[in-house]
């Protein structure tokens, strides 16, 4: 089998392949999403810590 | 009285956030061992579909996200419940961390199911109570990150929300059992028809570790997006500052 031929997909590439493409972005946007929450939660919680500390 | 005692100490707040922490890498890159030999299982090694040719291939990624959509629907319900039932905090974290996943997924399971109903169907889509019910499924999710959003007082969120998430969980056997309930473009469920010979190994075994590998990874998701929202939660707590000090 050929790349072409691959990526033709039997001629059902136009509508295989975007789908595979939206279920990629969607996983790995998921692990971005997930990651930056966590980040976002641990930065929150060392500014107020900080303040905490300095207004102390 | 001894299980009560390892019960509260495995649900609270620090522990959770350190096991969580602690579970997560193993469990995404657990996935990532999965997904990636069964897209090659599906996309090179599979035989095409007597009937279907290449455009069956979809169903590697679309069986699996839509499985995603409703066994996230049925985690943050129960979730959901047991934070009602037994005012556990935790139930709240994990079903709200639920939300954004499953929407994504059911997203995801629609997207791809229209690409797929194309080339097949000859359509879009249509309003037979698969899909609908599916998308009834999306709409599930968004309000209810609607309505979390919309409340201020984070107790008032979670026990609204939460009775919002266990009323909607009537929505998933309806999905579940649509195509046998009613006539339906949709085909039946490729797995779990036992007896009659359905697909053939080659075809059969990506779809299998694929389930396996969006499942794991569910976890991994699932787990990440627990710790922020634990975090978020006990910002005040003493373990908090240790844990962010670290």
């Amino acid at each position: 089998m050929s790349l072409r031929e691959f990526f033709a997909m039997g001629g059902y590439g136009a509508f295989l392949w975007p789908a595979y493409a939206i279920v990629f972005v969607v996983v790995v946007g998921n692990v971005l999403a997930a990651r930056a929450s966590h980040r976002r939660a641990l930065a929150e919680a060392r500014q107020r810590l900080a303040r905490e500390a300095s207004s102390r | 009285m001894a299980t009560w005692t390892w019960f509260h100490k495995l649900a609270s707040p620090p522990h959770i956030y350190r096991l969580a922490g602690l579970l997560a890498p193993w469990f995404g890159w657990a996935s990532l061992l999965l997904i990636l030999p069964a897209l090659y299982g599906g996309l090179v090694l599979a035989p095409p579909d007597y009937q279907q040719g290449d455009a069956f291939r979809i169903v590697y990624i679309h069986a699996p996200s839509a499985w995603m959509s409703l066994m996230c629907y049925v985690v943050m319900a129960v979730a959901a419940a047991v934070g009602l039932i037994w005012r556990m905090k935790l139930g709240h974290a994990v079903a709200a961390s639920c939300a954004p996943i499953g929407a994504s997924f059911t997203f995801a399971a629609l997207v791809t199911g229209s690409l797929w109903g194309k080339p097949m169907w000859g359509t879009w889509w249509i309003w037979d109570a698969r899909l609908t019910s599916e998308l009834i499924l999306l709409f599930l999710y968004l309000g209810y990150m609607a309505l979390r959003a919309s409340i201020e007082d984070l107790q008032r969120a979670d026990r609204a929300s939460a009775v919002l998430a266990i009323v909607g969980v009537v929505n998933v056997p309806i999905i579940h059992y649509s195509v046998v309930w009613w006539n339906s473009l949709h085909q039946v469920s490729t797995v779990t028809r036992m007896g009659k010979p359905t697909m053939s190994n080659s075809m059969l075994i990506p779809l299998l570790v694929m389930f396996l590998g969006f499942t794991l990874y569910f976890v991994y998701v699932l787990l990440t997006r627990v710790r922020g929202e634990v975090l978020r939660r006990e910002r005040s707590a003493g373990w908090v500052q240790e844990a962010v000090r670290a």
